[in-house]
């Protein structure tokens, strides 16, 4: 256990010291963002509608650009065969780089997202819920996300390999995030059952995503 | 971390790379306190074999054990692999890389693991090096810190895939200086080279290329 946190504190030191992808990932929210009312035109109505849509997928997008790397560099420098060869299981070692992307990258974006709402004139009243359902949400994005990146990790460009195969797996995740938003914004009520499965596929993923992603690496590593 | 005579047993091994048979049939053991090179021409399936030891990849037939393996410890936690990479992050300081290593590759508690990360950093001659980020380094230095993980956590055996590479005389002698004293001490070392390194109770095993694809 001892060395799984070594291995969580690694990994956020060089995500500070590298900063690249994290600032990649916010910059890229940011961004894609900040091109919907561009593209939509300034109907208020209609963008305080579709927000926490808009704001969910391009989150998903973001954390997408990130995942190549929760194994890529560590393959690349030979760390993971070292990795493979302590005392810690591969799934624990798969668990503990995943953990530390969600609180490298989920999080960050997570807390991002209420800022970037002002700019889709997003219900006020609705903003805690939808940091709430994206801090659930987010260790979703990034267990079933090293699945998908540590089956394209040997793949050349394989980053929209990644997307074809991670996108997918995220759906469930967008509309249990989607409806309990919406649910707060239009008053329906019906928000503690959304947000309550959206626990229920983090933790789901939690414990599939390591199994997984460890499965796959082993044939990485071969 | 108690010294212990221990046996590397690898018995009657085939390893297939997709449908051809690199390694065919091959048996060997090698005791506590002697070194095994492994001899033989590109492709004669070196590497192949210490990724098979090293449990990366499984083998087709046969087995590899260590005998005796007292506390039932998973054969992948007691061997040092050292492979083309060196196993280190360019964003960190060389002694952040080596004490990660240390404490990560060994139960030893925190004190113990700072004192054998800096006897490794002191072996390779990387002391005065320690506080830069391992990106300044130069190719042999960063092989040097690769290889100062095999004295940062005691582990009995250790496979080397052409560890030379990138080395200069002085710290090919530091390299087999540290083998020759882990073999003194009872473990045992695997190596695939091409360079003579003057190691002491080393035996050769030539490997010879298992024929054309089939």
């Amino acid at each position: 256990m001892n060395q799984f946190w070594k291995l969580v504190a690694r990994d956020l030191r060089l995500a500070v010291r590298e900063g690249g992808a994290v600032g990649t990932a916010l910059g890229f929210f940011l961004v894609v963002v900040a091109l919907m009312p561009l593209g939509l035109g300034p109907d208020l109505n209609l963008l305080s509608r579709i927000a926490s849509g808009v704001l969910w997928i391009a989150l998903l997008l973001a954390a997408l650009l990130s995942l190549g790397r929760i194994f890529e560099t560590d393959y690349d420098d030979g760390t993971l065969e070292v990795l493979a060869t302590g005392a810690l299981p591969l799934q624990a070692v798969t668990a503990a780089k995943a953990l530390a992307h969600w609180l490298s990258t989920g999080i960050p974006l997570a807390l991002l997202a209420p800022l970037l709402g002002i700019l889709l004139n997003l219900d006020l009243k609705a903003t805690p819920a939808l940091v709430a359902t994206m801090l659930a949400g987010t260790p979703a994005v990034s267990f079933l996300g090293s699945i998908g990146a540590a089956l394209t990790l040997k793949a050349r460009k394989g980053g929209l390999l990644l997307a074809l195969v991670v996108l997918p797996l995220y759906v469930p995740t967008l509309i249990f995030g989607i409806s309990a938003v919406s649910a707060v914004t239009f008053g329906t009520g019906a928000f503690q059952a959304s947000f309550l499965i959206l626990v229920a596929i983090s933790l789901a993923s939690v414990v599939i995503g390591p199994i997984a992603a460890a499965a796959a690496l082993r044939l990485q590593l071969e | 971390m108690g010294i212990k005579v221990v046996h590397l047993i690898a018995d009657q091994l085939v390893i297939m790379r997709g449908s051809r048979v690199i390694i065919d049939t091959l048996s060997f053991t090698v005791g506590g306190g002697e070194a095994l090179v492994l001899a033989g021409a590109n492709g004669a399936g070196k590497t192949t074999l210490l990724r098979a030891l090293a449990g990366f990849l499984p083998a087709e037939h046969g087995a590899i054990r260590l005998d005796p393996n007292q506390d039932d410890t998973a054969l992948r936690e007691r061997m040092h692999v050292i492979g083309h990479t060196n196993g280190i992050k360019s964003s960190l300081t060389v002694r952040e890389n080596i004490l990660f290593w240390a404490s990560y590759l060994s139960h030893d508690s925190s004190s113990d693991a700072m004192h054998r990360a800096d006897h490794a950093l002191d072996h390779f001659g990387l002391t005065t090096l320690q506080d830069f980020p391992a990106q300044y380094l130069s190719a042999g230095q960063k092989r040097r810190l690769g290889l100062a993980r095999l004295l940062a956590a005691y582990r009995p055996v250790w496979l080397l895939d052409e560890p030379t590479v990138s080395l200069d005389t002085a710290s090919a002698a530091q390299l087999a200086a540290a083998v020759n004293g882990h073999t003194q001490s009872g473990g045992i070392v695997i190596a695939a080279t091409h360079m003579p390194l003057g190691l002491e109770r080393a035996r050769e095993l030539r490997l010879t290329s298992a024929g054309p694809p089939q």
